[in-house]
């Protein structure tokens, strides 16, 4: 027996995007359900802000969601599409049904890991994962943690890192000086984001902030001891307990694949009202492009009213406030793109596929992501290509070409309970 | 004073605040190696997200379980031997 559950809106993601929305369309009077993989909402900015916020965003949102009525269902998964206006969910007891009117995709983000000698060392995780980790209750205090890759979140997680207890040396950032500080000139005409990168600036003071800088390779018996960063044609070993390490962040679009949402350079298309291309659709904040907070918020506020049908209250004072989110994204992604020299990380016997422990050398006489997995594996463990197909992606140029059910591992049993509604899979075939 | 929990890694007692994850409980019983790759690697978390699937453990005898997405619950049984 499966479960069944029916909504007007149904919001995937309990982020920022995805708990602006299910606020707005709850608060025009809709059945909302906000499906998250996690067992508290907030996402990863706010994990653990849902019982005591310390962000003021968080502060207001988590109350005005206090105040609001909607069905969470954390520890969740989506793991398919079984028909039309139906999502299949699986929460680690039984696979439940999910009926909508209205979707929307909230899906987030998550870290880009790039393969380098070492790189699968207890020990070494990413950046915005150490954090989430330490998080989730992991001790660092004490703990010497080396922060690299790229992207202001680098900066954002050493401090975070550091009031946690940790030291920490230095931040390597691979994306060049200049561009780094003509992006820092830049905030001046974003008045917040000056006074974000002034406090983060004042509580780093003492850890050194490389640019130019990158690792190639981390060193360690049954986990990680050494670093070896390298800068400027020098290299050099730091030890360190911990190496943060992410490389920026890519949108999950595996969900928005399988509904057949159009993608476009990773991302969901979506129009002026966060429409995707598929009806009754929507998709809001990270998964339609790397904006962070700001953008998240505001999507999520006009695709929760817009599914609610209070379309024009959505567009009229949400809009400008979008355009001027995404333009400082815009500036992001050109200054933190990845350098080349990242694609010469690998040596030949580095692993790739963490699940399927596929070397380097076995990807290079492939020309595609699928041959590749036809005939290595690579990809087809159970993160199924989460990890490693956005390094191929960055390494070789690899886009995945399709996406098939379950978009996560299900246990055996859970499928041999499930009665899947098929009424409009009949039509279709 | 915060609420704390015990469960075991390993069989060893590990007492951990109310609200961490498994992740947590089985660091602070100083495990490095959440499980052993198909080659035979020691690994540990990465994306601390439940995205990678390196943090999965045995808990009450299920496998493939992910530590960073599950809250301790008193009396759990933890392994990272299979």
């Amino acid at each position: 027996m499966t479960d069944r559950r029916e909504f007007d809106v149904l919001i995937i993601g309990a982020g920022p995007a995805g708990l602006a929305a299910a606020c707005c369309a709850a608060e025009a009077g809709r059945r909302v359900g906000v499906v998250d993989d996690n067992p508290a909402a907030g996402g990863q900015i706010w994990r653990g802000e849902h019982d005591k916020p310390t962000q003021p965003a968080a502060t207001t949102w988590f109350e005005r969601l206090r105040n609001t009525k909607f069905e969470f269902l954390p520890g969740t998964r989506i793991v398919g599409h079984p028909a039309e206006g139906v999502l299949l969910a699986d929460d680690d007891r039984t696979l439940i049904e999910l009926k909508y009117d209205k979707l929307i995709l909230a899906t987030g983000a998550r870290e880009r890991f790039l393969p380098f000698p070492g790189w699968t060392l207890p020990g070494v995780t990413g950046a915005g994962g150490l954090q989430a980790l330490v998080k989730s209750g992991i001790s660092i205090a004490g703990r010497r943690v080396v922060v690299a890759g790229s992207g202001p979140l680098l900066m954002a997680v050493a401090s975070y890192l550091r009031r946690a207890g940790a030291v920490v040396p230095l931040i390597a950032e691979q994306a060049p000086r200049g561009r780094v500080a003509k992006f820092a000139a830049g905030l001046l005409a974003h008045p917040g984001k000056l006074m974000e990168a002034a406090r983060l600036k004042w509580e780093l003071r003492g850890v050194k902030y490389l640019t130019d800088c990158w690792p190639v390779a981390a060193e360690g018996n049954d986990a990680v001891e050494n670093v070896t960063l390298q800068r400027r044609g020098r290299s050099w070993q730091e030890s360190c307990d911990f190496l943060a390490c992410g490389f920026g962040l890519v949108p999950n679009i595996e969900l928005p694949m399988l509904l057949g949402c159009e993608i476009e350079q990773g991302s969901v298309r979506v129009d002026d009202g966060q429409r995707t291309t598929v009806k009754d659709v929507y998709a809001v904040g990270e998964v339609t492009g790397i904006g962070g907070l700001a953008p998240a918020l505001i999507e999520g506020q006009i695709a929760g009213l817009a599914a609610a049908g209070e379309k024009e209250a959505a567009l009229r004072f949400l809009l400008f406030p979008r355009r001027n989110a995404r333009r400082f994204a815009q500036k992001l992604e050109h200054t933190f793109r990845l350098r080349d020299e990242l694609r010469q990380l690998p040596a030949d016997e580095t692993i790739v596929c963490r699940c399927e422990d596929v070397r380097f050398d076995q990807l290079t006489e492939h020309y595609s992501w699928r041959s590749a997995k036809l005939h290595t594996r690579c990809g087809m463990g159970p993160c199924q290509g989460r990890v490693c197909g956005a390094a191929t992606e960055f390494l070789f140029g690899w886009g995945m070409d399709s996406v098939r059910p379950p978009l996560y591992p299900v246990r055996v049993e859970h499928l041999a309970r499930a009665t899947v509604t098929r009424e409009s899979q009949s039509t279709e075939d | 004073m915060p609420e704390r929990i015990t469960l075991s890694v390993n069989g060893c007692d590990v007492s951990v605040l109310a609200g961490s994850m498994v992740s947590a409980a089985v660091s602070a019983a100083g495990e490095t190696a959440f499980r052993t790759s198909v080659q035979g690697e020691p690994r540990g978390p990465l994306c601390g997200m439940g995205i990678c699937f390196e943090c999965r453990v045995c808990i009450d005898g299920v496998r493939h379980v992910r530590a960073c997405q599950r809250l301790c619950q008193p009396g759990m049984e933890v392994s990272t031997h299979d």
